[in-house]
């Protein structure tokens, strides 16, 4: 009886997580470059037609009404940072203790800012983008930018906290990939950051997830846009 | 470690006001010190003080934290109010983003243009009655127990009441039919700290007026 309990329970924990959303980078990239970088294997179910998105809703999958969702662990997940909080401790990518937790929280927050700035560029009227991506540079060049290089530069490890891959470190190095494809000369002042790119970059499993034919997704063209304001009913 | 929490923001409630809030649940004391002008904002940036040239920002512990989230987590481990493991922290977390998407709507409502004011309010009351109200009472009528997560007050149930007493500002009828939701209002409003924090003359801000929003464009230009 105890066995049976405990393969059950191993069985339900040893499931692939599955993550919900349509098939583009959204708010769920972050997540699956977290779980890559990690090394764990997941499944992904797209959201293809509005009414699929109305069926997760009618289930009672989704508490918000949201996607991200990631059934993970007997949970369905919502929430970003709830999602990428629980993949993080339960791989270790979240510090030793409360402080270094803390400086991640930090870190990755300040990532998040700068990044939600960019994946709001697609939907931003035509008559306002030149100077939201202006003010894109000036902020990546005069904030965000030099505040990582300094926290580099300050102790001189090789990530950003406790001398350990941690999911600040994947973050960060997730959006210099984006930074440069918007201008790559973003990145030409900061020779820590270019270093932890490619330090990072080259750990196997992220090696793997950078390669084609991985789960990462490509930058929204014009048809992943238009899908996604079909399905998300976004005028 | 033993220093008392120091607060750096303006006057008013904005992005510091979930930190006082959980800090006075959590019994905490804590100072503030506060931002009067641009020039002292910009003598904080000078000083290195702001890893993201941003406040909120508590000097807490010997660190100087920046980012809402990550000083409401720091607090909440500190003072055990972030559920007894990983499974209760990702609920805890859930909960507590969804009290955030709703509290950022109703936060940055002064900010509307008037023109578009009406339709925001008709958006957050929707949201409110339709999305985020249900989705909290749910969770409370699924196990029936005295708080959201794990039988014990977190920060997800003080980020909740907090907004409860926002939505209940705007419009006190929105919170008429979920009456777990006013139950929980009720029950940590008379906890010895927050029914503290809750009176006159404690650090907890009031509603932010017209001449709030001047001094805050002042300082912050925008």
């Amino acid at each position: 009886m105890i066995k049976y309990y405990r393969n059950q329970e191993t069985a339900i924990m040893a499931g692939k997580p599955k993550l919900h959303y349509f098939n583009g980078r959204g708010r769920m990239e972050c997540i699956r470059w977290l779980l890559a970088a990690a090394g764990v294997e997941f499944e992904e179910k797209f959201i293809e037609q509005p009414e699929d998105l109305d069926k997760l809703r009618n289930d009672g999958s989704l508490m918000f009404q949201q996607v991200p969702m990631v059934e993970i662990d007997g949970m369905k997940l919502v929430q970003t940072r709830a999602i990428l909080n629980y993949i993080a401790t339960k791989y270790n990518l979240y510090g030793k203790d409360m402080k270094e937790r803390a400086l991640i929280d930090m870190y990755s927050e300040g990532v998040e800012d700068l990044g939600e700035m960019i994946m709001h560029l697609p939907l931003c009227p035509p008559d306002q983008k030149d100077a939201k991506i202006a003010q894109i540079k000036e902020r990546t060049t005069n904030r965000y930018f030099p505040a990582f290089e300094k926290v580099l530069k300050n102790h001189g490890q090789d990530y950003l906290v406790g001398n350990k891959l941690s999911k600040a470190d994947i973050h960060l190095v997730e959006l210099l990939y984006y930074v440069e494809e918007l201008d790559p000369s973003l990145l030409a002042n900061f020779p820590l950051l270019k270093g932890l790119k490619a330090r990072v970059s080259s750990l196997p499993a992220v090696k793997k997830f950078l390669q084609p034919g991985s789960q990462r997704k490509p930058p929204m063209d014009e048809k992943n846009l238009e899908e996604a304001k079909r399905i998300f009913r976004i005028k | 470690m033993a220093g008392k929490p120091k607060l750096h923001y303006f006057d008013a409630r904005g992005r510091m006001e979930a930190i006082r809030w959980l800090l006075a649940a959590a019994g905490a004391e804590f100072e503030e010190k506060l931002i009067e002008s641009s020039e002292d904002l910009d003598k904080l940036r000078y000083d290195g003080s702001l890893v993201f040239q941003q406040v909120p920002m508590v000097e807490i512990d010997g660190m100087k934290l920046v980012q809402t989230r990550a000083i409401l987590n720091y607090i909440a481990t500190k003072y055990d109010l972030y559920g007894k493991d990983m499974k209760e922290r990702a609920l805890i977390d859930m909960y507590t983003e969804g009290v955030a998407d709703l509290g950022e709507m109703i936060m940055l409502l002064p900010l509307c243009p008037p023109d578009q004011k009406n339709t925001k309010l008709t958006l957050i009351r929707e949201r409110a009655t339709n999305c985020y109200l249900p989705a909290f009472e749910n969770v409370l009528k699924s196990h029936r127990q005295d708080y959201l997560v794990g039988n014990k007050l977190s920060k997800a149930d003080i980020h909740l009441v907090e907004l409860l007493y926002y939505v209940e500002e705007l419009d006190p009828s929105l919170l008429a039919n979920f009456p777990l939701l006013k139950g929980l209002k009720t029950r940590v409003s008379n906890l010895p700290a927050v029914k503290k924090f809750l009176q006159p003359g404690s650090q907890r801000k009031l509603p932010g007026g017209e001449k709030s929003l001047e001094r805050a464009r002042k300082i912050f230009k925008f």
